[in-house]
């Protein structure tokens, strides 16, 4: 305790210059970035030209508040957290706790100007803040959030003394413990979730669609997961194997008057097909090379969709799909010559609500294959050559292990998964066009597979549900909803690096069951 | 392969690796310059030479990562054909061949156990007896027969480099002598007829210098096969191999048992410096 009041001793005259010239910079850069674009806001008034007014004010806050943020993370890294803490608190308390109250209790919020000073708050005509908007204040409190988490983060830390190497390392194994038994129980606990929801009271139709689109990217990220998480092959173009999927079943369906269900493992082909196709070319690419080359792949098959106008339907897309059916009985209301609806099969009441959950029990036992092939696969000799390539290749090579075939079953088999995935789009949409694959998609279940932590299961099915669920969600914060979700995309990253659920477990292990306890007595 | 059937004569009947005048250049630079030795079968033969002496160029020519600019590698398997190694693709060096190597800078599977990495070296045989993936896929039984006999076989030889308690840790989290056990071990599990070690003994103390000697001459005594060793380390070389190759500026300067090597005047000159003069 004597020479960490030493070191603090030490330590304060450089903690109060460092903070002073960080603050200094910070308010520097402050000033450049809002000056112009903050500083003054155009504004058109009919009949007039275009004028400005400015807004000083808002920039003379940040340069107040920001500096002082840093001033207090300045002084929680050099270990007096408690000014930071105390100052923090105040901060976020007036400034998100203000805009709380003006939004819950509806009193508008007002700028400083010279008749708030010395006056009550009717005169002002609502809570004075510094940037006179419920949003921005509330932002700014919740940086002050942040700077109170890390005040009380170093607290704890100074509390417990700073962990060793091993500690640290110890830590981390109990993180990835946790993270594997989180998994055992998650699993489980979210299939039987899934099937049992459409019973329980609270799900409607809404509900039902929304989790269907969640399962789609829960089955996409489970097939980019070979791809990405097992073969380490960094794919930006997985989109154009689930276009694929989706006009194979679309054109086998209205050309060939195939059903969904002969069309679906024809579906599949052709786009693992498509994978073997794209891998040729692309074997002797590593990493941002090969991701660049992806990337123009999946633009290419968009491109395609939307010229060639005779085959695709150009950018009107297709439509009339045909629906799908309870292997053969169509969920109608009539019945089309000769055929037995599926209500009638059942004796039931017809109900539109019966597609939609048959549509949501099929894409569920579909991402429930794709999850256990993989699964299964990863303890495979093929599974084990992917992830050996991951790591090193020239190893393997020298292993006498084909790089060649390895890497293209594993585009292969990613692309099949992503066609099945491409059928259901189709068959649940009943119409498609090349709006629907931009390469934002690719982006959006790579960031899932990123997110859940690459390689775990579970994790995916976790991340899919925050990406895809948590904007619907949002819908309420209608302008923020992006920012909102940016927000949560960074938090996450901060606070798990490795994904959510970053756990790998091995393929084989040397006694099943005590592996665990035998790695930690290798350790002692 | 009828090609090779002259140099079959030349070489001998023990004779498992035929160099014959192979030379590689990367443009200008000359890395090996007509190189022309036999490694026999149940030898340590040592390949040594000071920094750039062209040792590991050999190697990656031989393991297929490079092909010779000029020149024969023939490899001569008991009683079948020989094959000859410059005309064939990499991978295939390993998986027929049966050359299997161990690299200067460690290259293990680094995230994935240890008995992973042995695993993955027996992939080939167990690619077959899954029915590449199919049959392994619905369960048959042929495959778990398989895929026991293979994790056997990767124990054995975690035992035998004594990385038995280290089997389900990550490989690249292990010591660094227990890395460089690790990748001779996953070597090893290809069933090899010739086994090359790039520098096996960097960066081992002498007790795991005197470990690996044992390792070394056990496996050339019970499996029969031949070694190819790259060695700085002098105690390493002249203790076990059987003979030596020295390599200069790309050139063969000499050839021979180890006492021959040490006597041969171009080595003293060459390598060992003037002051070794005895």
């Amino acid at each position: 305790m004597a020479t960490m009041t030493m070191t603090a001793a030490k330590a304060a005259p450089t903690a109060l210059t460092v903070a002073l010239k960080e603050a200094g910079m910070t308010a520097f850069v402050v000033f450049m970035l809002c000056f112009l674009m903050i500083g003054f806001e155009t504004q058109a008034t009919q009949g007039q030209p275009l004028g400005f007014v400015t807004r000083f004010g808002a920039i003379a806050w940040g340069i107040v508040l920001v500096p002082l943020g840093r001033v207090a993370l300045v002084l929680d890294r050099y270990g007096h957290a408690m000014p930071s803490l105390i100052g923090g608190g105040i901060a976020f308390l007036y400034l998100f706790g203000g805009a709380v109250i003006s939004l819950a209790f509806d009193i508008p919020i007002v700028a400083y100007n010279e008749h708030i000073i010395g006056s009550d708050l009717a005169a002002a005509g609502g809570i004075p803040m510094p940037f006179g908007d419920p949003i921005v204040d509330a932002i700014f409190g919740l940086g002050a959030l942040y700077i109170v988490v890390m005040a009380v983060l170093t607290l704890r830390r100074t509390a417990h003394g700073e962990l060793t190497l091993e500690a640290r390392e110890a830590k981390e194994g109990r993180s990835s413990a946790r993270a594997k038994r989180l998994s055992l129980v998650l699993g489980p606990t979210l299939i039987v979730v899934a099937i049992i929801i459409p019973f329980t009271p609270f799900s409607d139709r809404g509900l039902i669609e929304t989790l269907t689109l969640i399962l789609t990217y829960v089955m996409l990220g489970w097939g980019l997961n070979i791809v990405v998480g097992l073969a380490g092959l960094l794919d930006l173009g997985y989109v154009a194997f689930y276009a694929v999927g989706a006009y194979s079943y679309a054109k086998l369906s209205l050309d060939l008057g195939l059903d969904f269900w002969a069309s679906l493992p024809l579906a599949g082909m052709f786009a693992a097909f498509f994978g073997v196709a794209l891998g040729f070319p692309v074997l002797r690419l590593r990493g941002d090379y090969l991701a660049i080359v992806t990337l123009g792949f999946g633009e290419m098959v968009r491109i395609i969709l939307i010229n060639w106008q005779v085959f695709t339907g150009g950018p009107n897309g297709i439509s009339g799909i045909k629906k799908i059916t309870f292997f053969g009985f169509p969920f109608e209301r009539n019945a089309p010559e000769g055929t037995v609806t599926f209500a009638n099969l059942f004796g039931l009441e017809f109900s539109t609500m019966h597609r939609v959950l048959f549509l949501y029990y099929v894409i569920l036992v579909l991402a429930l294959i794709t999850n256990f092939f993989t699964i299964r696969l990863r303890r495979l000799p093929i599974g084990r050559a992917w992830e050996a390539l991951r790591e090193d290749e020239t190893a393997c090579r020298a292993l006498g292990i084909n790089p060649t075939t390895t890497k293209l079953t594993a585009f292969a088999m990613g692309a099949m998964f992503a066609g099945f995935a491409g059928s259901f789009f189709a068959v649940r949409q009943l119409f498609i066009s090349p709006e629907s694959f931009v390469f934002i998609e690719s982006a959006v279940i790579l960031a899932i597979v990123v997110l859940g932590g690459m390689g775990s299961q579970v994790g995916v099915a976790l991340a899919a549900i925050l990406l895809i669920g948590l904007p619907e969600v949002m819908r309420e914060l209608s302008l923020y909803r992006m920012l909102a979700f940016g927000v949560v995309m960074v938090l996450i990253m901060l606070w798990r690096p490795k994904g959510l659920l970053a756990h790998r477990e091995p393929t084989i292990l040397l006694r099943r069951g005590n592996g665990r306890k035998k790695k930690a007595g290798a350790l002692a | 392969m009828s090609a090779a059937a002259p140099q079959m004569a030349t070489a001998g009947n023990d004779a498992l690796l035929d160099v014959n005048h192979l030379t590689m250049r990367f443009g200008g630079l000359v890395a090996i310059d007509d190189v022309t030795f036999v490694a026999k079968q149940r030898e340590i033969t040592g390949i040594i030479g000071p920094n750039g002496a062209g040792k590991t160029t050999l190697f990656n020519c031989l393991t297929g990562f490079y092909k010779p600019t000029v020149g024969r590698l023939t490899l001569f398997n008991g009683g079948q054909p020989a094959y000859l190694l410059e005309q064939m693709e990499g991978y295939m060096i390993g998986k027929k061949a049966r050359v299997a190597r161990t690299f200067q800078n460690i290259r293990l599977f680094a995230g994935m156990s240890a008995l992973e990495n042995l695993m993955v070296a027996q992939h080939n045989k167990l690619m077959l007896a899954s029915g590449y993936t199919v049959l392994g896929l619905i369960g048959l039984p042929v495959y778990r027969k398989a895929e026991k006999a293979a994790k056997e076989k990767a124990i054995h030889w975690l035992e035998r480099v004594n990385l038995i308690d280290y089997a389900d840790l990550s490989a690249g989290n292990l010591p660094y002598g227990a890395q460089r056990r690790l990748e001779i071990a996953r070597a090893m599990c290809t069933d090899p007829v010739l086994l090359c070690l790039d520098e096996p003994a960097a960066g081992l103390n002498p007790r795991e210098s005197a470990e690996l000697n044992q390792l070394l001459m056990s496996i050339r005594d019970e499996f029969g096969i031949g070694l190819l060793l790259i060695e700085h380390d002098m105690s390493v070389v002249m203790g076990i191999s059987d003979h030596i190759v020295v390599l200069d500026y790309g050139k063969k300067i000499s050839d021979g048992t180890p006492v021959e090597v040490q006597r041969d005047p171009a080595v003293i000159r060459a390598y060992l410096g003037e002051e070794e003069k005895e």
